[in-house]
């Protein structure tokens, strides 16, 4: 019934020109028609936030967006965190406080805390529990992600 | 899980969405910004829109300014623009304040304010707000625009009154003016999860008596709106314990609550005369 569209989906600097279907969401054309499998799925109705991903500069599930909506968008998923070797920040944090467990729910933690510490490096601990409150970990394992944010915010912050 | 398939357009112009929206709208063609609500009810196929027009890249939708003594919003304008007053004065304060109340933070930013309204959930915040302050939906269609009152707007469970070749492209909440006291009270069992009751409470003090005094409820019925039994209440009363008790008692006997498996009638009728007592203390205080 409807036509596929060209597109060019710019994930982590790298471009990529696809044709998608209007009805594919942002998060089904990153994982299987650009190939970056570290978004994961969980609830697929903005529920859970495991697809967060940074839509210019901004967290927003990628579940709940077209990927035709973001053609020519700067698009940030878990695997543009790591500069070559070195790992950002917030994931050397979550490794030192075992802020993950089965590790699903990881990269969209990942991808919201990276978007709200750029945007308020200096949140206070009560906001920042406010903005984690978005995603939701199976393994409860809650307390060691708040953890690990913030001592990535003091971590980020000191080194800036 | 995965939204079933439709035709999708972006226009630039308000003039062409408005003329898709009249060529669509009758096959179930939708209007889509930020796509918070519409989204999953596309991916649970409870929505099967044949259509989608996309108002995100329309130009002159992100209008948020005051003007002829009202804050306009534009149908593009997202909730997380309200994260910092959107404008001076008591109206920015309480719409910042009712904000962080709005799901969380990643939906705020794409979720759109008019979105909401169109939406017409009833336990939506921003519905209760436009049902609360007296708001004007400027509704536009190929034949021109249509301005609706609030208290003709919102029908029940997410059905208004716009026509389904209408765009809601602007909503006008009246500026309030500076010697008016609000309070806000909202409840549900998780952070940012569906209010059950909720209360927006407005009012002024002359001669130490209340004047004007507005009650809002969402959440408990099916739609939000002026409880004008707890407005009679309050009317030319000194704010104190006795007035807002009687209030709060007036509004619960007056609302009609909805059910739900978790959710009597007698407890919602309980809750909401809690948190209307609450939001005038926090009005007072």
């Amino acid at each position: 019934m409807s036509d596929k569209k060209d597109i060019t989906l710019t994930i982590n600097d790298r471009d990529h020109n696809i044709s998608v279907d209007p009805r594919w969401t942002l998060a089904d054309v990153i994982r299987d028609h650009c190939g970056q499998t570290g978004t994961h799925l969980g609830c697929e109705h903005g529920i859970c936030g495991a697809c967060t991903v940074l839509v210019d500069d901004t967290p927003v599930r990628s579940c709940l967006m077209f990927g035709i909506q973001a053609d020519g968008k700067k698009i940030r998923t878990v695997e543009g965190l790591a500069k070559g070797n070195e790992y950002h920040p917030l994931q050397k944090a979550f490794m030192e406080n075992h802020a993950l467990q089965c590790g699903y729910c990881t990269p969209g933690f990942l991808m919201l805390a990276t978007g709200i510490l750029e945007a308020q490096p200096d949140i206070s601990d009560d906001d920042l529990n406010d903005v984690l409150s978005s995603n939701l970990c199976r393994c409860t394992g809650y307390a060691n992600i708040i953890k690990a944010v913030r001592a990535a915010r003091d971590e980020m912050k000191a080194a800036s | 899980m995965k939204p079933a398939a439709f035709e999708y357009h972006a226009p630039t112009t308000i003039d062409e969405a408005v003329a898709l929206l009249a060529e669509h709208a009758p096959n179930d063609g939708r209007i889509l910004a930020g796509g918070q609500s519409l989204v999953p009810t596309m991916a649970f196929r409870l929505a099967r829109p044949t259509h989608l027009i996309d108002i995100n890249n329309v130009a002159k939708l992100d209008k948020l300014a005051i003007e002829d003594g009202a804050l306009c919003i534009g149908a593009t304008v997202r909730h997380a623009q309200f994260h910092t007053p959107a404008c001076d004065g008591i109206l920015g304060h309480l719409l910042t304040n009712v904000v962080s109340n709005i799901a969380h933070y990643p939906i705020r930013q794409r979720g759109t304010f008019c979105g909401s309204i169109a939406h017409s959930d009833p336990a939506s915040e921003w519905c209760m707000v436009a049902a609360t302050l007296d708001a004007t939906m400027v509704a536009q269609s190929v034949s021109g625009e249509r301005h609706i009152a609030a208290a003709e707007f919102f029908e029940t469970v997410m059905t208004t009154s716009l026509n389904e070749d209408e765009l809601l492209r602007e909503v006008r909440i009246p500026v309030l003016s500076d010697d008016t006291v609000y309070g806000f009270q909202e409840f549900n069992r998780r952070a940012g999860d569906f209010a059950i009751s909720m209360s927006l409470v407005t009012y002024r003090l002359e001669a130490g008596k209340i004047v004007d005094p507005h009650v809002g409820v969402g959440g408990a019925e099916d739609r939000p709106r002026r409880i004008t039994e707890a407005e009679a209440a309050l009317a030319g009363q000194s704010p104190g314990d006795d007035a807002f008790r009687a209030a709060a008692e007036a509004a619960a006997a007056a609302i009609d609550p909805m059910e739900d498996h978790a959710t009597n009638a007698q407890y919602r009728r309980d809750l909401t005369a809690t948190l209307v007592r609450r939001a005038l203390e926090n009005a007072a205080s």
